[in-house]
């Protein structure tokens, strides 16, 4: 059996799903006793591969060609279903990130396969793979399991750790034939937004909602978030003000969210808003009624007033890390 | 320009979720259901391409009767025909994208619109194998979509930035929050569509390739600790933060 991993690059760097991707599923190939094989797909990336082999993968094919610069779905799906098929994969795992969302579908047609997506757990019983997934916006989680030959998972980004180690790879090369027709949509340009990361990528979140009272005072969100490295995310409520725009929604309407800290500020935690952020290692509220639902997920709470606390939180970390 | 519109009726997002006896579906007693909210942007956009271009809208939703009261919700919006593909059996992705290509690939629309995700199992992955299923392009998450002469340029929402991306119909596109703003049906929108006949068809049938095991609450989180609402409050907090929480 061999299991083989996507791993995920932009502008000729790794993004964090993509060893953490590589690394889970390492781990379950050596609980199958499987093969490894990792991919990756670009322009130029003969020399970034190798970077693969400390998070487990010793084997590394590449389909480096210019015309991959850019993301394709129809090629990229085409091209990792051919390289699993050659290699006789059985199992395939990419990034639940918007590339590997936008691919994953397209390869397990390809493939004949069933396709978990979003996992946040994977464990191996009697030799199958029992995956985990939310669903609901994380209100329930589900146990499912892949009855097809040949099956594919996508791993839900910021969840599996991925810590390197002294490993190697050797990188071959796979050769790339594809015409004009096999790029159904072609990206003609890339706008990243630069500064600060995006919630579903972040390690630590920094929330505002209602509480904030206008879009004129989110300077105190922006201000902490920056303090620490910190994405910044909203409530709908906010959102559908129009003080914040959409892509910072964090719920069952906007994005589910796992980081390290997640802190909300003047959020009630609305049924819907909870679903999406309480997965979240620790979390930490700061509400003026001590009654808001939010204080019941949260590990650390401060009863009181947005606007004199957040300022002396700034203050006071800014203090406490030497910034 | 002949448009199709993806539908699904998911519990309303302000639904406690409960497990059901088998432990593996929801105990759906007492749980409100809506059109699901992307498949929202979806409908209006079909809607809106039609006001731009003439042609018409179709909209179709896989499930059981149910589903007719949000088939109804989007006849009511203004879309002229609605088909229900009916099956009343829990279904994996690929089982309702499989009966949707079917009925698609006899339509062959111009234009097919999903939600980026249906709010209820989260899978995100319908559309995208719909369009596999058809030979088709897609764009997903999708906050802007201009169709012009001989290509369609859309604007996607991907971590941190935008991707512009270019395509040709026949496509499929997966609707984002922020492509549109959804109207509310007019009252004789929602009087007219009481009359509008809904068509149903069986579904095809398709093999389960994801088999739900077990459906269960996530673990529930230990009560925390308020912190004094004095002056000590934030550097007490910051002390737990980098001390018990070690995060900072």
């Amino acid at each position: 059996m061999k299991v083989l991993a996507f791993a995920e690059q932009r502008d000729n760097k790794f993004k964090k799903s993509a060893f953490e991707t590589v690394k889970a599923a390492r781990g379950i190939a050596d609980e199958l006793r499987a093969e490894f094989v990792a991919m990756v797909i670009g322009s130029g990336i003969e020399s970034i591969a190798q970077e693969l082999g400390a998070y487990g993968a010793s084997r590394v094919v590449t389909a480096d060609d210019a015309s991959l610069a850019q993301h394709s779905n129809t090629a990229y799906a085409k091209v990792i279903a051919e390289v699993a098929a050659k290699e006789g994969a059985e199992v395939v795992f990419l990034p639940a990130s918007q590339m590997g969302k936008d691919i994953a579908p397209r390869i397990a047609v390809k493939l004949g396969a069933g396709l978990a997506a979003d996992c946040v757990a994977l464990r191996v019983e009697n030799g199958n793979i029992v995956a985990t997934r939310p669903v609901f916006a994380g209100k329930a989680l589900i146990d499912v399991r892949v009855r097809t030959k040949t099956k594919v998972f996508t791993l839900r980004p910021n969840v599996f750790t991925a810590a390197a180690d002294s490993g190697t790879a050797q990188v071959e090369k796979a050769p790339v034939a594809l015409e004009p027709k096999d790029f159904g949509s072609v990206v003609k340009e890339l706008k990243v937004a630069t500064g600060r990361p995006d919630v579903t990528e972040a390690d630590i979140i920094v929330s505002g909602g209602r509480g904030l009272k206008g879009p004129e005072n989110f300077h105190l969100i922006e201000e902490l978030a920056d303090v620490m490295g910190a994405g910044v995310g909203a409530s709908r409520a906010v959102v559908d003000a129009g003080w914040r725009p959409h892509d910072e929604q964090v719920g069952q309407t906007g994005k589910t969210v796992s980081p390290t800290m997640y802190v909300a500020c003047g959020i009630s935690g609305a049924v819907q808003h909870l679903a999406g952020m309480s997965s979240s290692k620790y979390i930490v509220a700061i509400n003026k009624d001590k009654d808001a639902p939010i204080f019941q997920v949260a590990d650390y709470g401060i009863v009181g007033d947005v606007f004199e606390i957040l300022p002396e939180l700034t203050k006071q970390l800014k203090a406490a890390l030497g910034k | 320009m002949k448009i199709a519109v993806c539908i699904n009726h998911v519990p309303d997002t302000e639904t406690k979720i409960k497990v059901g006896a088998d432990n593996v579906n929801i105990d759906k007693t007492g749980v409100n259901y809506m059109l699901s909210p992307y498949d929202e942007f979806a409908v209006e956009e079909a809607l809106r391409i039609r006001e731009k271009f003439t042609g018409d809208v179709t909209v179709l939703s896989l499930g059981g009767d149910a589903h007719k009261e949000t088939l109804r919700k989007a006849l009511a919006m203004g879309v002229e025909k609605a088909v229900l593909l009916k099956d009343d059996s829990v279904r994996d992705s690929n089982g309702v994208a499989k009966a949707l290509a079917e009925e698609l690939r006899q339509m062959s629309p111009d234009v097919i619109l999903f939600g980026k995700q249906s709010i209820d199992y989260d899978n995100a992955q319908v559309g995208t194998l719909v369009a596999e299923m058809l030979g088709l392009p897609s764009v997903a998450v999708v906050v802007k979509l201009d169709i012009q002469e001989g290509k369609v340029v859309c604007d996607r929402e991907i971590e941190g930035g935008h991707e512009i991306v270019e395509t040709k119909l026949p496509a499929v596109f997966l609707a984002q929050k922020g492509l549109n703003e959804p109207r509310y049906p007019s009252l004789k929108g929602i009087m007219a569509a009481k009359s509008k006949p809904i068509e149903e068809k069986p579904a095809a049938p398709a093999e389960v390739q994801v088999q739900t095991i077990h459906l269960k609450k996530p673990p529930a989180k230990g009560s925390g600790k308020i912190l004094s609402t004095d002056d000590s409050a934030v550097s007490e907090l910051i002390r737990l933060l980098r001390e018990e929480a070690k995060v900072i």
